[in-house]
């Protein structure tokens, strides 16, 4: 998967980019609009499902691009811990992108609730199996949230005092 | 190729890196509303109607007293120019509703509560879903969710009495003039002796938007076909209403007509305390027919919530604060019945 050059596809890097601000996004969306009693409840509600939708769509792309293009090798003279843990976060970041939406929409389909373009129901309606992903869709947000935390201090780690050309290989093709 | 940075500066970038993510974190917890300013929240509203009527794990935290009905809507077409939803044109619509009465007790007797609820879904051949939760006052008290939590607290039972302190009560009416209509409600209001006999409200108003995409402003009641009969002075059946509503299905169906009223220009379509001048063009959109009612927390009503802004394309919701305040509400007593019906709820 890894690849020799120094820097991700210029399609990683778009794809990057655009779901980083949609996810940040989705996430500020998400823990506001469940404590909003206000008529900005009902839009942002709309609004988050539509962009979890995209998000779904756009992961899928995500995958299939890092499977073929791969990601620059991290540098070499990295320590073997931080090394570890930039591959385990990196795992976690796939994991939580592509579980994020399913479970929503698997929560609303549980929920007996319409699912936004008419697309199918993904699970039986079934009120115990809404009260589980709907806990783990809030707790596993909280989990992105504290992860793309850590990706983004490590990125300017990388960046700023490393300075060790990780951050360049996603920001520019030079 | 690497140069890592030493000394001072790498202090002050560490320190920069780290207030940039503290920063978005804050920023998380205020869009949370962990910090800042004290709002009214779903959540505090469904605490405040667990700590006045008790803690009853899986039930609906407010109308928790119910049964489950399914049955047909037969539209009449009149309503078809006025909204493209293919419920006012499809000839017959399968639903699947929910009689209660108010508040959040379940084991509150019948007789006792002079708000009732229907609510019900239409689930039309195109696959789209209108749920709408009404209620037996055509008005509210209030205009906005706060004012409807200040009318909560105010109705909070005295210990002593087990009733809301009188006082407390018209001290919420003097300084809420806009419940005016809902008092003069209140006061004339005769409860009948059935779900059957009871006309039922939508409450806040919609927009319908025809296939040109004009939209109209209007509220909705269920008037029943079935005579008023005033309820009996004395009650003594805790259950005296679902077992009227089963004794009378066990005859034969229930009716409803479906009335929309149309707003004029000017009308207070965003404001659920405000009742529209009389004589306001009425369209009869089609009948309700109920013909099956379930056993107590059973069919298939139960595991649903009435959301009333869960709505089919030709319907869309008011500006009205209300409105969307029972959305969010509604899911949070969905929500935490959910977790509490699988195990996994504590009582937040």
């Amino acid at each position: 998967m890894s690849r020799s050059g120094e820097h991700f596809h210029p399609l990683s890097r778009l794809l990057h980019w655009l779901m980083a601000l949609l996810i940040l996004a989705m996430l500020f969306v998400g823990v506001s609009m469940v404590g909003d009693l206000s008529p900005r409840h009902t839009l942002l509600v709309g609004i988050h499902k539509l962009i979890g939708l995209a998000l779904l769509v756009l992961v899928l792309i995500r995958i299939g691009v890092r499977l073929k293009y791969g990601a620059p090798a991290l540098p070499g003279d990295l320590p073997a811990l931080q090394r570890l843990a930039a591959k385990a976060s990196h795992w976690l970041l796939y994991a939580l992108m592509l579980a994020m939406p399913l479970i929503g929409w698997g929560m609303l389909s549980a929920g007996g609730y319409p699912i936004p373009l008419h697309l199918p129901a993904l699970l039986p309606h079934d009120l115990k199996l809404y009260a589980v992903l709907r806990l783990a869709h809030g707790w596993l947000a909280y989990l992105l949230f504290a992860t793309v935390l850590v990706h983004l201090a490590a990125a300017l780690v990388h960046g700023l005092i490393r300075r060790d050309g990780v951050l360049r290989s996603m920001l520019s093709g030079r | 190729m690497s140069t890592p940075l030493q000394g001072s500066a790498r202090l002050a970038r560490l320190a920069a890196i780290g207030l940039l993510v503290t920063a978005v974190a804050a920023g998380f917890a205020y869009a949370a509303g962990w910090i800042g300013p004290d709002r009214l929240t779903p959540k505090r509203i469904i605490d405040t109607f667990m700590s006045q009527a008790g803690y009853y794990p899986g039930y609906r935290k407010n109308h928790a007293k119910g049964l489950c009905v399914s049955g047909y809507f037969q539209s009449s077409g009149l309503a078809a120019p006025l909204s493209r939803a293919r419920v006012f044109s499809q000839p017959t619509v399968p639903v699947i509703g929910r009689f209660a009465i108010g508040g959040a007790n379940p084991l509150a007797p019948d007789a006792n509560i002079p708000t009732r609820s229907l609510a019900v879904q239409l689930r039309s051949d195109d696959g789209e879903l209108w749920r709408t939760g009404m209620n037996t006052p055509p008005v509210l008290a209030v205009s906005t969710p706060e004012g409807f939590y200040e009318q909560v607290l105010a109705m909070t039972p005295d210990p002593a009495t087990g009733k809301p302190d009188p006082a407390k009560l018209q001290a919420f009416f003097a300084s809420h003039p806009e419940s005016a209509a809902f008092r003069q409600w209140a006061k004339d209001y005769k409860s009948s002796d059935s779900f059957a006999n009871s006309a039922f409200h939508s409450i806040n108003a919609f927009r319908l938007i025809d296939t040109a995409g004009n939209a109209r402003y209007v509220r909705w009641r269920m008037v029943p076909v079935a005579p008023f009969e005033p309820l009996p002075a004395q009650v003594n059946d805790k259950d005296y209403l679902q077992h009227d509503l089963q004794q009378r299905l066990g005859q034969g169906p229930l009716q409803w007509k479906l009335v929309l009223t149309l707003a004029e220009p000017g009308d207070p379509v965003d404001d659920p305390a405000q009742p529209w001048p009389a004589g306001r063009q009425e369209v009869d959109a089609g009948t309700l027919v109920i013909d099956q009612v379930y056993a107590k927390e059973a069919g298939a009503c139960r595991d649903l919530n009435f959301d009333p802004l869960i709505l089919p394309g030709g319907i869309e919701p008011s500006a009205d604060p209300i409105l969307a305040a029972r959305s969010s509400a509604y899911a949070e007593s969905f929500n935490r019945r959910s977790r509490e019906s699988a195990g996994l709820g504590e009582r937040s």
